[in-house]
């Protein structure tokens, strides 16, 4: 794939034998190359800049907001993660988005998986139902999910977060799986039936191997975005010992509003965690993000 | 996007040997039960508490469409369309930046072979960044006493278009949308990328080789089979703008500062829900919520069945 694209039409064609024409000599390419990694530069300083001032100390930060850390300031982290609580949400974060991760994928796989094996009678209907949730706005569901809640004596828990959080990868995961077991070639289960293999030994020794990496997709997903809510924490919990982190960087906000500093490292900290899990698992990220496209 | 194929014979084949239904019961059970109890249960709820009056958290009597009616009305119509427009623009705006631009790299980064993963995986990161967080990042940024963009202007000479950014009711608004635009800029890039990398090159190279340049091979070949993609991206952007409010929230506070600039759906319904003075409160703020989902949705699936119909054309 060499293609290069001019941008405006008004040379006569050009030759065509594009593959031997040496590429990175026309002013295009320059041009196309410069834009490309300045958006770089565009999308990458605002993360830098967070990065940076969160390890400056307040006064230089007000002094000089662009400058790099003279001595790199540590104590900006051990503040917010002592003093202003941040070691408290991170764990209420990663036991929710976990907990949530792990329910919703085992409960969602089982269901796929039937779905994507055999037809009866309502299995069309069924998968409809599931995966409807795709294109509707759960969040619009949260006043009765509170009043619900507050019977079953959920408000204010994080279990309660992990139940809602698990229906909602429901119908993602559903999605996904289910495409994914239907690529099982048949012979295999045929084997394992010959075998004696029983439904459930067959589902866990033959085929949910098979689906590892779309499962790994799917977890993976389900993660970032339920570590990144905010809206059911903000409703559903009001203790702030049990606030996850993206509502706990919003008292933090309101707390300690005239510490920048302090600030940029609680920001710092929320977004680590995908960051590094984004870097390790790129392929399995962009994989979720473009699922159901160009298939 | 939502998609239920038809009986592929590999499932025919395995429907002969159809588990009893208990054994299908037991794998699907879990699912259907979470996601009925916590997601359809709660929607559905939402309907019904929107067609009674509240005392509070007392349910009083059947009220037909008084809490549809007083959406539209008064004070609260006002602030209801004011919210309404205000997303219309963030997704008008969305669509001309994000849309765009992404198509655009997603086609020049096809052409790139120096650092391609590097600018894709660049272009990505500030979409798994919490909008939270993005949202108060850019507040920061944006200050306008210590914040880095003014800071940066003035470094670079251009102290006349140092502003305040969010504070000005006629730029906060378009400065939400740039910084929504530079969080999402991966994500329409990425289905771009994937839908292109579908079409087979061959394709443009026919063109190219009867005479079309570069541009006109773009235009009447490749844009045309990037169609549906292009639908999806829209809808998806669209469902996405509708239900907007953790990035206004972080950056403009819970009313949409300054004076409700900036208010949207999402912060109108939080607020008419969950920090309302009014007893009645649970009906209004249900009312509203069916009238954004009947909207949000219809539009979701009128869109998508279009799109399907423009797709089995192309074929």
């Amino acid at each position: 794939m060499t293609t290069t694209l001019r941008p405006a039409p008004a040379a006569p064609p050009p030759p065509v034998r594009r593959a031997r024409r040496p590429s990175g000599l026309h002013v295009g390419d320059l041009a196309v190359r410069l834009l490309l990694w300045g958006y770089a530069v565009v999308a990458l300083a605002p993360l830098t800049l967070m990065v940076v001032s969160s390890l400056r100390p307040e006064a230089e930060l007000r002094a000089d907001p662009l400058g790099l850390p003279t001595a790199p300031a540590f104590d900006n982290y051990a503040r917010a993660w002592v003093d202003a609580d941040f070691g408290g949400y991170f764990v209420n974060s990663l036991l929710v988005t976990t907990g949530a991760v792990v329910l919703g994928t085992a409960v969602s796989v089982l269901a796929a998986y039937v779905l994507g094996r055999y037809a009866f009678p309502g299995s069309e209907l069924l998968l409809g139902y599931l995966i409807a949730g795709l294109m509707i706005p759960i969040r619009l569901g949260i006043v009765p999910v509170f009043y619900l809640f507050d019977s079953l004596g959920l408000l204010d828990s994080r279990l309660g977060l992990v139940l809602v959080y698990a229906a909602s990868g429901v119908p993602f995961a559903v999605f996904i799986l289910t495409a994914f077991f239907r690529q099982v070639p048949g012979e295999l289960a045929e084997a394992a039936r010959i075998d004696g293999a029983g439904e459930f030994r067959l589902f866990a020794l033959v085929m949910l191997p098979q689906v590892r990496p779309a499962l790994a997709t799917v977890m993976l997903f389900q993660g970032i975005q339920l570590w990144n809510d905010f809206f059911f924490p903000l409703v559903l919990i009001r203790d702030s010992a049990k606030y996850t982190l993206p509502v706990g960087l919003t008292a933090f906000f309101t707390e300690y509003g005239l510490n920048q500093s302090l600030l940029y490292a609680g920001l710092v900290i929320t977004t680590l965690p995908l960051v590094v899990l984004f870097l390790l698992a790129t392929r399995q990220v962009v994989d979720g993000l473009t699922a159901g496209i160009g298939r | 996007m939502v998609r239920t194929e038809r009986l592929t014979p590999a499932r025919r084949r395995a429907a002969r040997g159809l588990p009893p239904w208990w054994v299908l019961a037991a794998f699907l059970l879990p699912a259907v039960a979470l996601y009925t109890l916590f997601i359809v249960y709660p929607l559905f709820s939402a309907l019904q508490y929107s067609l009674y009056s509240w005392q509070g958290t007392q349910r009083t009597g059947f009220a037909g469409w008084d809490n549809f009616a007083h959406l539209f009305s008064g004070v609260y119509g006002d602030r209801l369309w004011r919210a309404f427009g205000h997303n219309l623009a963030f997704f008008g705006g969305t669509m001309l930046v994000q849309t765009t631009v992404g198509l655009a790299f997603a086609v020049l980064l096809r052409g790139t072979r120096t650092g391609r993963r590097f600018l894709q995986t660049a272009y990505v990161l500030p979409h798994l960044v919490s909008p939270i967080v993005v949202g108060y990042l850019w507040s920061l940024m944006l200050s306008p006493q210590f914040g880095a963009v003014n800071a940066a202007l003035r470094a670079v000479g251009l102290d006349a278009l140092a502003r305040p950014w969010t504070g000005d009711p006629a730029l906060a608004l378009p400065t939400l949308i740039l910084v929504n635009a530079w969080q999402w800029i991966g994500f329409p890039m990425l289905l771009f990328s994937a839908a292109l990398a579908a079409i087979p090159p061959a394709y443009e190279e026919a063109a190219r080789v009867d005479g079309a340049s570069g541009w006109q091979a773009f235009r009447h070949v490749t844009l045309p089979l990037l169609v549906p993609a292009i639908g999806i991206v829209t809808v998806l952007t669209f469902i996405g703008n509708m239900n907007v409010l953790d990035l206004v929230y972080a950056m403009q506070g819970s009313q949409g500062a300054p004076a409700g600039a900036t208010d949207v759906l999402g912060l109108l319904f939080y607020r008419t829900a969950f920090n309302n003075p009014d007893p009645g409160a649970i009906g209004q703020a249900s009312a509203l919520a069916v009238v954004m989902f009947v909207f949000i949705f219809g539009i979701s699936i009128a869109a998508t069945r279009v799109l399907r119909r423009g797709e089995a054309r192309l074929r």
